[in-house]
């Protein structure tokens, strides 16, 4: 099957290039194929997009960037972002700081590694973040816990509910301390938010880790995760070199999580919006609009 | 003179340097210890308990460093479980219950990494303590004795004060952890620990550190009796300043202390 699949490749490939530059190698160019990580099968990129970035064989649900995740989630046009202008400074001086910031702002069309804002699915207004593993592997520092943490403070204010996508390496080092006090800073605003009867909706994606998860990620009122993804505390490398042996491998899985009681579903990505728009239903939350368009 | 980041890690390290068990001690009187999480075990990397400072009573929640490898097996090197946390929060919970203000001592290296914590929640844990100190409604005092490590500090450092020894340090990752993620050189320790801003001093102008505790010269292990004393001190002042304070007015300071730490701007 496997070989099947390579030739197809090989195939399309070459009907790409001009009779004079004939291939000799079975090249298989990356971007043409998606090979997945947790189980390795290898598919087409444009199935695997057509499928929302989905394994056939596992099910494991891939990374998005912000804009994918924000279109196949959000009412066509509904998203108003936050603070879209927030830049970090550079609170230790770690050398080439703001140069490494400014050119993942460029190539990911984002101040940080969140965008927030308000949007409605299925017609329900929601305050929403989503996190960007693209931009330095979605670490918290400075913008990531002001943008998360004005997002719950609006929502409380407005009588809002919050949705977060999170996807996080943990706290940004760079950043020193200034990064580990994020982690106070956005459950401060989570826990007033809740005292305030809001509702959170965690949606833990790929991967959630970190001080992350020990911190904003693990307050939702609701815990739903992806299939398949990672979430833990500590790094799988730093865990295998204290215990000394080798790990099962849906250690510190959605699946593993879920068994162990940290999660509260597991949600494909094709029923996220039912999903979410029904807990929002179910939490008396009232439609803005019966006249949502999607996609 | 001011010591670097480096001097003052060998300080903290300094196999002689007192830990919590001579502290709690010669600090507090009447100190009765309470066990156990009431959900799943009792972690010995966290001594918790009631006791009188002064003639007021406290609870202190504490990290255990060992003063020998005999000691710090059964602390598990002051590297808390979810369970450790978990006694925390249920102390601090007891606290708020019957008003009586809350003393952290915080000396660990970082959350305990391994199979059995994260099956058990260690995120959830950590983050929970986080979020429910945040409005915990009775005063909140943490000092840092040695190492502040990380999320594994911070979970008994959501406070209204939080002071540091002088020599201690706390940082958001060991520098030996900075290197080896961020050089991919372990060995490069020193340099990262002075990049690192990790000192009560540099603290300070973060404003994360309120109070710096003094220590007798070359370290709290040259007279650990005097350093207990300055720490009993600052716990004396703080609790009689922070009790006279009305329970809103604190909990918005301590939300403040939290909400404007941030480095950033908006055009
Ligand atoms: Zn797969």
């Amino acid at each position: 099957m496997l070989e099947d699949l390579f030739k197809t490749v090989k195939d399309r490939f070459n009907a790409e290039k001009s009779e004079t530059e004939k291939v000799k190698a079975p090249e298989i160019p990356k971007d043409l194929l998606f090979k997945c990580p947790r189980c390795q099968s290898v598919i087409f990129m444009d199935e695997f997009e057509k499928r929302r970035k989905t394994c056939p064989s596992c099910n494991y649900h891939a990374r998005l960037s912000w804009k994918e995740r924000l279109e196949i989630t959000a009412d066509k046009d509904s998203f108003e972002p936050f603070d879209e202008k927030m830049n970090s400074l550079n609170p230790i001086g770690f050398p080439e700081y703001e140069k490494k910031i400014k050119s993942l702002q460029e190539a990911n069309d984002i101040n940080d590694a969140i965008a927030t804002g308000v949007c409605t699915i299925r017609g329900y207004k929601t305050v929403i973040g989503i996190m960007d593993s693209n931009f330095m592997m979605a670490s918290m520092g400075s913008v990531v816990g002001e943008k998360i943490t004005r997002a719950f403070e609006y929502a409380t204010e407005n009588k809002l509910p919050v949705i977060l996508f999170t996807a996080s390496g943990g706290a940004r080092m760079q950043e020193g301390i200034v990064s580990l006090m994020q982690m106070a800073k956005t459950s401060g605003a989570v826990k007033r938010h809740s005292d305030a009867g809001g509702l959170y909706i965690t949606v833990m994606t790929d991967p959630t880790t970190g001080g992350v998860t020990a911190s904003f990620a693990s307050l939702g009122d609701i815990i739903l995760a992806e299939p398949k993804v990672l979430i833990g505390f500590a790094g799988r490398r730093v865990i295998q070199d204290t215990i000394k042996q080798k790990l099962p491998d849906d250690f510190q899985s959605a699946e593993f999580l879920l068994q162990s009681g940290f999660v509260d579903a597991i949600v494909e990505r094709k029923g996220m919006r039912k999903a979410l728009s029904n807990i929002l239903r179910l939490h008396n939350y009232k439609k803005q609009s019966d006249s949502w368009q999607h996609g | 003179m001011t010591l670097s980041a480096t001097q003052r890690l060998e300080i903290i390290r300094e196999k002689t340097r007192p830990t919590v068990n001579d502290y709690i001690p010669a600090i507090f009187n009447h100190f009765t210890e309470l066990h156990g999480d009431r959900l799943y075990g009792d972690d010995a990397a966290i001594l918790s308990g009631i006791a009188t400072i002064d003639g007021t009573p406290v609870t202190v929640i504490a990290q255990v460093k060992g003063r020998n490898l005999e000691e710090n097996k059964k602390s598990n090197f002051s590297m808390p479980h979810p369970e450790g946390y978990r006694k925390a929060l249920r102390l601090a919970k007891q606290a708020e219950k019957f008003h009586r203000p809350v003393i952290c001592l915080v000396d660990t290296p970082g959350a305990f990494c391994g199979v059995e914590a994260e099956k058990r929640g260690q995120g959830e844990a950590i983050a929970k303590n986080i979020a429910e100190f945040m409005t915990l409604k009775t005063p909140v005092i943490s000092v840092v004795l040695g190492e502040g490590g990380s999320g594994g500090a911070l979970a008994l450092a959501v406070c209204d004060e939080l002071a540091m020894l002088e020599n201690a340090l706390y940082s958001v990752i060991s520098p030996r952890g900075f290197a080896s993620i961020l050089w991919k050189d372990p060995a490069r320790e020193k340099e990262a620990a002075e990049l690192m801003k990790i000192t009560a001093e540099n603290l300070v102008e973060f404003g994360v550190c309120d109070k710096i505790i003094a220590e007798p010269v070359g370290g709290a292990h040259n007279d650990p009796s005097a350093t207990a004393e300055n720490i009993s001190d600052y716990l004396i002042e703080a609790i009689g300043r922070l009790t006279k304070i009305d329970i809103d007015t604190l909990l918005e300071n301590r939300y403040q202390k939290f909400r404007k730490i941030g480095m950033f701007t908006e055009e």
